[in-house]
């Protein structure tokens, strides 16, 4: 990663959204919408890109708007501001894809409810200027939308063994019907933060045994 | 009344709503952690959910009719400022009322429970009546599921849990038990 410098550049502010500061495995925010959602891979993408509308679409806005803004009513401006992002994005897949607003029906507009987007705009968009606060949330949302991925597409393989509606094993499959049910949400995304907890505590050992032996060969 | 009676059970086990329909995760996660405070965060949570029902059914018989394109925006705006004058009011009448909910009024109204239960009950076109019953029935949910969580994880502090497991991957798979604890209920509606 490049943190030479101690500036960090709009490249990592792009990049740390997606592994470091990931906002489902890292933070752990925004689970509601995600969790509903995601019993099918189509579902999960279509999620993850109205949620990449609205937080790009807002955090522009809150940066751009950031001098004018008074403090003390800040959080109820970004929620108005999240919130009609959120409008234009129900109506938009309303013309576009009615069938897939019929099957996220009222987890689209709860969107609005999903504490990530709110905590960018305070977290960050409102102390930086509109290229880092554009990077920033396409990095954030791109993170999102991975996390929805793996655990829409982790959902719908292991519940109806099918990706995008293609059946991917034979007809012995049986499909393991919890995995698309409500329980099967929490277990998939309780197992895939496990993995992720997992891997990053070995790559922490890892570069901690390469510090150890480097500081032994001076 | 059955008809009553039918939404406040299917919404209490059936269709619980952080079962069921993962509403109101953050605070389910987060605040579980004691059982007195699960308790009293599941009560304030119910309170506000009956003051949303009320607001939404306003807001859709008089004033949205013309203008359903408003309806997220206004939820929030009127949900939000009604939870804030009740919660100036409470402090003012009853301190000690105050003392036991009011740390949490602000916090709940962010809830995504919250505004689920006010698009929930304007997408099935529930009356006064059956908005109110919803939600209370969403709250008694909402308490229920928190006090079991709490409890079991007032348990599991004493076990031995491996400690890359334990945070919040414990804690949804824990939710993810009980949740399907909770799907035997189905079974009370299916010959209706």
């Amino acid at each position: 990663m490049a943190t030479h410098s101690n500036k960090p550049t709009a490249y990592d502010e792009l990049l740390k959204g997606l592994w470091r500061d990931n906002p489902v495995f890292v933070q752990v925010l925004g689970m509601c919408p995600m969790l509903a959602v995601t019993n099918s891979a189509f579902n999960a993408v279509v999620m993850g890109l109205a949620t990449f509308f609205v937080l790009v679409g807002s955090s522009l806005l809150v940066s751009a708007l950031r001098q004018w803004i008074p403090r003390p009513v800040r959080i109820s401006v970004y929620v108005i501001i999240i919130a009609t992002f959120v409008t234009v994005a129900d109506y938009t897949l309303l013309a576009l894809l009615p069938a897939a607003h019929k099957e996220l029906g009222a987890f689209l507009p709860l969107i609005v409810a999903n504490c990530m987007i709110l905590g960018r705009q305070e977290a960050f968009a409102s102390k930086h200027t509109v290229k880092f606060a554009l990077m920033d949330a396409i990095g954030m949302a791109s993170g999102f939308m991975l996390a929805l991925f793996a655990l829409g597409s982790v959902r719908e393989i292991l519940g109806e063994g099918k990706l995008f509606g293609l059946a991917l094993f034979g007809d012995h499959f049986e499909p393991w019907v919890i995995m698309i049910l409500p329980p099967g949400g929490f277990l998939t995304l309780g197992l895939l933060l496990l993995i992720f907890n997992w891997v990053t505590e070995r790559k922490r050992e890892f570069l901690a045994q390469v510090a150890e032996q480097q500081a032994g060969n001076r | 009344m059955d008809n009553l009676l039918w939404i406040f059970i299917s919404t209490l086990l059936v269709n619980n709503f952080v079962l069921a329909y993962f509403l109101g995760l953050c605070p389910f996660l987060g605040v579980s952690g004691r059982l007195e405070t699960s308790f009293r965060l599941g009560l304030a949570t119910t309170f506000v959910l009956v003051i949303t029902a009320l607001c939404a059914w306003v807001l859709n018989t008089y004033v949205l009719t013309h203008a359903p394109y408003l309806r997220l925006i206004s939820f929030i705006v009127v949900i939000a400022s009604t939870v804030q004058f009740i919660e100036m009011a409470i402090k003012k009448l009853s301190p000690s009322l105050f003392q036991s909910l009011g740390i949490f009024l602000p916090l709940i109204t962010t809830n995504c429970a919250i505004l689920g239960l006010a698009i929930f009950a304007t997408n099935r076109g529930y009356g006064l009546l059956e908005g109110l019953t919803f939600a209370l029935g969403a709250g008694a949910g909402f308490t229920l599921a928190m006090v079991l969580m709490a409890g079991i994880r007032e348990e599991t502090e004493i076990g031995e849990v491996p400690a890359l497991v334990r945070g919040t991957a414990f804690n949804l798979i824990i939710a993810g038990i009980l949740s399907m604890a909770f799907m035997g209920f189905a079974g009370l509606f299916s010959s209706t």
